[in-house]
């Protein structure tokens, strides 16, 4: 199986959005404020260096390509909670919570370690796709749910910051597609169709943040109550 | 396969709702903007009536008309993206459920209206570099 036109274009777009997130969030004097952010935008544009070196050098079907893409998926994960936790942190950051929110990530972290160690364990003589498909898929769940209780803070909240909504409103479409996607390979291990649709999501979440950091202002403010769906 | 099938459910559920809303805070930044009398004009707006739902393509077409100001093309396309599936999401469920066919025609409305600002500040934009054109020959 060889990348096509497409998968390259995908790529490519990807990987400059991410160099421009970093960029923006220096440029735009935002680097402090979203540290774990850009941080995880510039080790997301170092893996996909990363994948482009290892298709070229040992190809799309080998096992290196397999473990690189899943390990690396594995760690980007974790990096993306903290993210998430970071986001937290800004939410509440007003009722001075953020000790306990600290608390509770270093534990959510640890059981999801805990638990993604577990199950590699059980399944170390045979790690096959599915299994991993399953395990991301369970992964990118927890991530929905964090976001989810996330959003619900910021609407309870009140929160008004539109930089800060925007972040998290990107944030939780990819989770939710990922999770979806994921799922749906779980359901329909043949849908060949399905194959497009990551490397789609990887390039909503640099664009969506991309966009916000070049368009929205950090002192851009919206009433939150309008968000919600169903509201006038 | 319950598991896969229940997580499938609930991540579209909050997909859908995610994007409504990040659509929403997109165009949120249009609603405190009123519109100016010349918008008014050329898009045929009654001083007092509001934007009408089913005006988004015309204004839409009116704002590819003018010069493009660089910095709103992901916007223009990403509420032009949600207006569509608003529509056929709209007639959809004309029938099965009033009040949210009811509740995309205000959404809808939103869209119409973001286009007028849209516009607007497109004219601006215009008369701006026309004014700058005429200076420069001057």
């Amino acid at each position: 199986m060889q990348l096509g036109p497409f998968d390259y274009a995908f790529w490519l777009v990807g990987f400059l959005l991410e160099a421009y997130v970093v960029v923006c969030s220096f440029y735009r004097r935002a680097f402090l404020r979203y540290i774990p952010l850009t941080i995880y935008m510039f080790i997301v544009a170092l893996v996909n260096g990363g994948q482009y070196h290892i298709i070229h050098t040992y190809g799309l079907r080998s096992s290196q390509y397999f473990y690189y893409y899943y390990y690396s998926d594995s760690l980007l994960f974790i990096l993306m909670y903290l993210v998430v936790i970071h986001f937290y942190q800004q939410v509440f950051a007003e009722m001075k919570v953020e000790r306990y929110i600290r608390g509770a990530a270093v534990l959510l972290l640890a059981a999801t370690a805990l638990f993604s160690y577990i199950v590699v364990h059980d399944h170390k003589d045979h790690l096959t796709t599915n299994f991993v498909v399953e395990l991301e898929q369970n992964l990118s769940f927890v991530g929905v749910v964090l976001i989810y209780l996330l959003w619900g803070a910021i609407l309870k909240l009140r929160e008004t910051r539109t930089r800060l909504i925007q972040l998290v409103l990107a944030l939780g479409i990819s989770y939710s597609a990922t999770a979806g996607t994921y799922a749906l390979r779980n359901l329909f291990p043949d849908a060949s169709m399905l194959r497009w649709v990551p490397p789609i999501i990887g390039v909503w979440l640099p664009l969506a943040w991309a966009y916000t950091f070049t368009r929205v202002s950090e002192e851009s403010r919206l009433v939150t109550a309008r968000l919600a769906v169903g509201t006038r | 396969m319950i598991t896969a099938s229940l997580i499938f459910v609930i991540s579209l559920a909050t997909l859908l709702q995610f994007s409504i809303s990040h659509c929403r805070s997109i165009l949120a930044s249009s609603r405190k903007v009123g519109l100016s009398d010349r918008v008014r004009e050329v898009a045929g707006i009654d001083g007092q009536s509001s934007v009408a739902a089913e005006d988004f393509r015309r204004l839409l077409e009116l704002v590819r008309l003018c010069p493009e100001r660089g910095d709103d093309q992901s916007e223009i396309r990403a509420v032009g993206t949600y207006y569509g599936a608003l529509d056929v999401f709209g007639r959809a469920c004309r029938s099965i459920i009033p009040s949210l066919a009811a509740w995309t025609e205000r959404e809808r409305q939103s869209c119409s209206y973001f286009a007028a600002v849209a516009l607007d500040r497109r004219i601006s934009y215009s008369r701006d570099l026309l004014t700058q054109q005429g200076g420069d020959r001057l």
